[in-house]
Order: C-alpha cells, then sequence, then structure tokens
C-alpha cells in the first residue's frame, strides 16, 4: 500500500511540552501526523504518550507548545486553546481510552446516538421539540440511528444493538467505542491501545476495521499501540517517544531500523555509547 | 377500614408532594455528585410566585379558578426555573472542580441566603390564602366515619403523574435526556464525545426547580399557609425520600417521596402527630444502615 496518500497535513505538533509540577513528561516534541494515514505513536512504559492525547483533547492544557489542527474544510483550529468539549464539535477530534468508557447503563444503540448530540440538541431545539414530536426533530433522530446503524453493521453487533453496553465482551466494547468516536463524525480519530486485551483474532479484525475507517472515511488516525504487529502491520508513519522525547519519525522500515528506538526498547550493553542525553535521562540522581 | 383509607389518600397526596422535590436532589447528585442543599428553598421561592400571582391575579380582577390555576402554574414554573438556573450559574459551577466539601457548604450557605431573602422581601409572618378548590367525593361512608376524597387532592395526585410521564419521556425520548443519562454516568467522557456538560447541568438544575415549584403550588393550595421557613422541613422530608428510594435513581425519588408522605400520614394517625418526624427520619436511618444504596438504587462500583 502507498504511504503517502496525501500530503495534506492533518495535525502539527510544535514544541509540545507538559510539565507536572517538577516532572517534564513531554519535552519538546513536534510531530506532524498526515490526513488519510495512520500515525503511530510508540515508545516503552511512561513515555508520555497519553499525555499526549490528553493535550491533544483538552485533558490537559499544555505547559507549552502548538497544537494545530488543519480541518479539511473548515480551517485551522488550535486546540490548546479549546474548552475540552469544544473539541470534539468544532475541531472534530474523537478519542478513545486505554480502560474503555463506554455509558455503561445505556444501550449499544444510544451509546452510538448520543455520540451525535449536538446535531440532535439543535434540531430538538433545545429538548422542547423533541418532546412535542415536531417532524425536523423526528428526521434528524432517523438519521442519527441511521447512522448508529450503520456502524453497528460495520463492527458486527446490530444483533446486540438493545443490550446494556456494560454487558457486551472486551472485544466488543472496543469495537463500540471505536464505533462511538466514529459517530461523532471526527477528522481525527485518536486511539489509545485499541489492541490492548485483545485475542490474536480481535486484533486482526481491529486491523481491518481501522484500515477501512481511513479507506472509506477518508480521516485520518493517530493510535498509540504496544502491539508491534498491529503498528507495523497498518500504519503509514511511526513516531517513536522515550522519556517524554522524540526519538525517532518515519516509515515503520525506518523506524524499525533506527538505532536509538532499538536502544530504547533492547536498552545498551555498555553505558559509554548512549548519546549524552540519554545517558542523563537514565542516570539515578 | 374508612379511616385507614382517608389517610392512604392524605399520605399519597402529601408524597406526591415530597416526590416531586426529591427529583430535583436525586438528578443533582446524579449528575455532579452533590446534595444541592437550597433546593428546598426553591420550593418555597416556588411557593411564594404561586402566591404572588395569585394575589395579583385578584388585583386585576380574574377569579376564574382554573385559570387562575393555570396561570398561577406556569409563572411559578417559569421563574423558579430561572431561580434554579441562576443558584447552578452564581453558586455552584465557579466551585466545579473545588473539593466536594466547598460546594456541599455553598449549598448550605445558599439556602440559609435564599431563607433569609425571602424573610426579608416577604416579611416573616405566615402567609395565609383562602382553599381555591373546595369539595370533592365521599368515597365511602362507615358508621360516623367519612371519607373524603377532595377535588384538590385529585388534582395534585393527576398533576403529578402528567409531570412524571412527561418528565420520564423526557430522560429517555429527547436529546438533553440521553445526555443527562451520559453525564450522570461518565462526566468526562459525555464532554469528549461533544456534550456540552455545562449546559447539560444548567438545565438538570432548571428541571428538578420546575418540578419543585410546581411542589410549591401544590403546598400552597394543600395547606393554604406558607412562610419562609417551609423550605427547611420539605427540603429535608424530600432528600430522606430520595436517599430511601436510592439517590440518583429517578422511579426511586417518587417512590421514596410516597413513603415518605404515607409513613408520616399514618404514623400521625396511630400514633403521635408530634412525633411524625422522627418517623421518617427513623426510616432514613434503618435504611442507610441496612440498605446504604436505598430502595431501588445501584450499588456504586468504584471506577479503575
Amino acid at each position: 500500500m502507498s504511504a503517502h496518500v496525501t500530503d495534506k497535513p492533518l495535525l502539527t505538533v510544535e514544541h509540545l511540552t507538559m510539565r507536572f509540577g517538577g516532572l517534564v513528561a513531554i519535552d519538546d516534541v513536534s510531530f506532524q501526523a498526515l490526513d488519510r494515514e495512520i500515525t503511530a505513536i510508540i515508545g516503552p512504559n511512561g513515555a508520555g504518550k497519553t499525555t499526549v492525547f490528553n493535550c491533544l483533547t483538552g485533558f490537559y492544557k499544555p505547559t507549552v507548545g502548538r497544537l494545530t489542527l488543519h480541518h479539511p474544510s473548515k480551517g485551522d483550529f488550535l486546540l490548546e486553546r479549546m474548552e475540552g468539549f469544544d473539541i470534539p464539535q468544532h475541531a472534530r477530534v474523537a478519542r478513545t481510552f486505554q480502560n474503555i468508557r463506554l455509558f455503561p447503563a445505556m444501550s449499544v444503540l444510544e451509546n452510538l446516538i448520543v455520540a451525535q448530540h449536538n446535531d440532535l440538541m439543535r434540531a430538538s431545539g433545545y429538548t422542547f421539540y423533541g418532546l412535542i414530536g415536531l417532524k425536523g426533530y423526528k428526521r434528524a433522530e432517523e438519521r442519527a440511528v441511521d447512522r448508529a446503524r450503520h456502524w453497528l453493521d460495520r463492527i458486527g453487533l446490530t444483533k446486540q444493538a438493545d443490550w446494556n453496553a456494560g454487558n457486551l465482551s472486551y472485544g466488543d466494547q472496543r469495537r463500540l467505542e471505536i464505533a462511538r468516536a466514529m459517530c461523532t463524525q471526527p477528522v481525527l480519530l485518536c486511539l489509545d491501545e485499541p489492541a490492548a486485551g485483545l485475542n490474536p483474532r480481535e486484533s486482526a479484525d481491529l486491523n481491518k476495521l481501522l484500515l477501512a475507517i481511513r479507506e472509506d472515511e477518508g480521516i485520518g488516525v493517530l493510535l498509540i499501540e504496544h502491539h508491534m504487529d498491529v503498528v507495523m502491520g497498518i500504519s503509514d508513519h511511526i513516531v517513536v517517544l522515550d522519556y517524554g522525547r522524540k526519538i525517532s519519525d518515519g516509515t515503520p522500515e525506518f523506524v524499525r531500523n533506527d538505532t536509538a528506538v532499538i536502544r530504547a526498547y533492547l536498552g545498551e550493553e555498555e553505558e559509554e555509547e548512549l548519546p549524552p542525553e540519554v545517558a542523563k535521562d537514565l542516570k539515578p540522581n | 377500614m374508612g379511616y385507614f383509607l382517608q389517610q392512604l389518600i392524605n399520605g399519597a397526596t402529601l408524597g406526591m408532594i415530597y416526590g416531586l422535590i426529591a427529583i430535583g436532589y436525586t438528578m443533582v447528585y446524579g449528575i455532579i455528585g452533590m446534595i444541592n442543599f437550597a433546593h428546598g428553598e426553591i420550593f418555597m421561592i416556588g411557593a411564594f410566585i404561586s402566591i404572588i400571582t395569585f394575589l395579583t391575579l385578584g388585583l386585576v380582577g380574574m377569579g376564574w379558578v382554573p385559570l387562575a390555576l393555570l396561570v398561577m402554574l406556569l409563572t411559578t414554573m417559569l421563574l423558579t426555573s430561572v431561580y434554579g438556573w441562576a443558584l447552578e450559574r452564581l453558586a455552584y459551577r465557579p466551585l466545579r472542580h473545588s473539593p466536594r466539601l466547598a460546594a456541599l457548604i455553598t449549598a448550605i450557605g445558599m439556602s440559609i441566603f435564599l431563607q433569609n431573602y425571602v424573610q426579608l422581601v416577604q416579611g416573616a409572618r405566615v402567609k395565609p390564602m383562602q382553599p381555591l378548590i373546595s369539595g370533592g367525593f365521599r368515597l365511602l361512608k362507615g358508621g360516623d366515619f367519612v371519607v373524603n376524597l377532595s377535588y384538590l387532592q385529585i388534582l395534585i395526585i393527576l398533576l403529578t403523574v402528567v409531570l412524571m410521564i412527561v418528565f420520564t419521556l423526557m430522560i429517555n425520548r429527547t436529546a438533553f435526556g440521553r445526555a443527562q443519562r451520559a453525564c450522570q454516568q461518565d462526566l468526562g467522557m459525555a464532554a469528549l464525545i461533544g456534550v456540552d456538560v455545562d449546559r447539560t447541568i444548567s438545565l438538570t438544575f432548571v428541571t428538578g426547580a420546575t418540578l419543585a415549584s410546581v411542589a410549591g403550588l401544590m403546598f400552597l393550595l394543600n395547606y393554604g399557609v406558607i412562610d419562609f421557613y417551609i423550605g427547611f422541613l420539605a427540603g429535608i422530608k424530600a432528600f430522606t425520600a430520595a436517599v430511601l428510594g436510592g439517590i440518583g435513581s429517578l422511579p426511586g425519588a417518587m417512590l421514596g417521596g410516597l413513603l415518605i408522605g404515607l409513613i408520616e400520614s399514618f404514623w400521625s394517625a396511630y400514633f403521635t402527630v408530634e412525633y411524625k418526624d422522627v418517623a421518617a427520619y427513623t426510616i432514613l436511618v434503618l435504611v442507610l444502615i441496612f440498605r446504604p444504596t436505598g430502595l431501588l438504587g445501584k450499588p456504586d462500583i468504584e471506577k479503575v
């Protein structure tokens, strides 16, 4: 498959730094994610991957740095300046979590409909038309149900539409979470370890789903993952973090052979050979 | 038998009023995990707005009872919901990210503030109102005891049932209701799929205040006297009802209200009127000991 379908950047991260008191979780990281590409962020535990996501989705305000989302039709958004709920609504960035966060007491279908809340809220005139069952609202709701059904079909959960989301199996919950994120109609989908805890078959299904999302929906995907077969199998571009710094950035082939990456993952036999900035980090204070 | 039936009717009527207030407690607790102790005062303000509207209507010479009732109902719902909205906007939203204790103390402070505000503006004396609706059905005549079901009691019960149906439809069928339930389950995640959490919380306060204002109107019609202090006791009773039914559960709040109303009315009928409040609180203590999640509440599972 071609590595670069388009060269249009979707997300530009510049000099992102996040400090928590004295702890530097991310230190001057810059990278770009292109439209219609799967960009993976990898790195050992504690490298700051999830912190990048939290900055992108408004959970944290970065200490330093600029996060620009280049929306294909609505222009640029500076994510670090936006309120948490504005980011999915206007900049159209969606995310999933390492630990699944569905609405467990709502039905599978409702989980997908509530993700289209803003369209429905506008159509329902902030609830009142909805109560008296006005036509415009009914049509908007039908559209929302259609989209939800379409995604249920794609993840193969149509039969379980009326189940409580909390009763689904682990793998199904993961796919439902991705479907819910897609129902917000994002231009950038951020997935935090979507393959964690999946068996090899579920993991292969996930790969297929993610590739299909990239092809059919034409959006960018940002992926944090530890499973190297997933990462190497589907990403177009990989960013490697270690101790909050970017140590490598390129195609899967490039990253796989990068000595800095091998060193970060496997360690070094002789400490003298470490580059000074890595050695400084490793030395106990 | 007749005596029992009469207490059942009285208790159910009272229970409807408690239930309507209890829903406000339970909704707010469900969404932001805070007990809004000023909610009883919102109920009291609802009653005051009702009597002010009634007196204004009397001044302009509108005496037709059904129309007067309708105007009172709509006015108090509208104006009280503004109080509910303002309460959240001014007192609670700035404290959204502070420790829970700060919000709790603020709620108690707002309760005292609203009581004193009404006392100052409306005076401390009780406000009487002549009965608007009189008469009723004689259901049963057993010996020298007559069981009455007044028109007012029918109105209270019917109005509550209608409100409950509308309210249930709103929570289950509309976009706001879905967002409300989503926020209740995971506030952060709701924001991430684009739900405006602040607006949903505001609307929750508005809904709670609207229902409480109707309870205020019913209280005024039922008892005929109000003062600035009625919100305290009614608020605590409704809170008890919410806990009894399972705080966070909407059907639980209504059930709890009904039970508290019945307990109070039967206790006053068969034991002593003086100790009816003690009876209600004893139930609260027993529920908290033996079933801390309430009758319909779900155990709170710690999220990992």
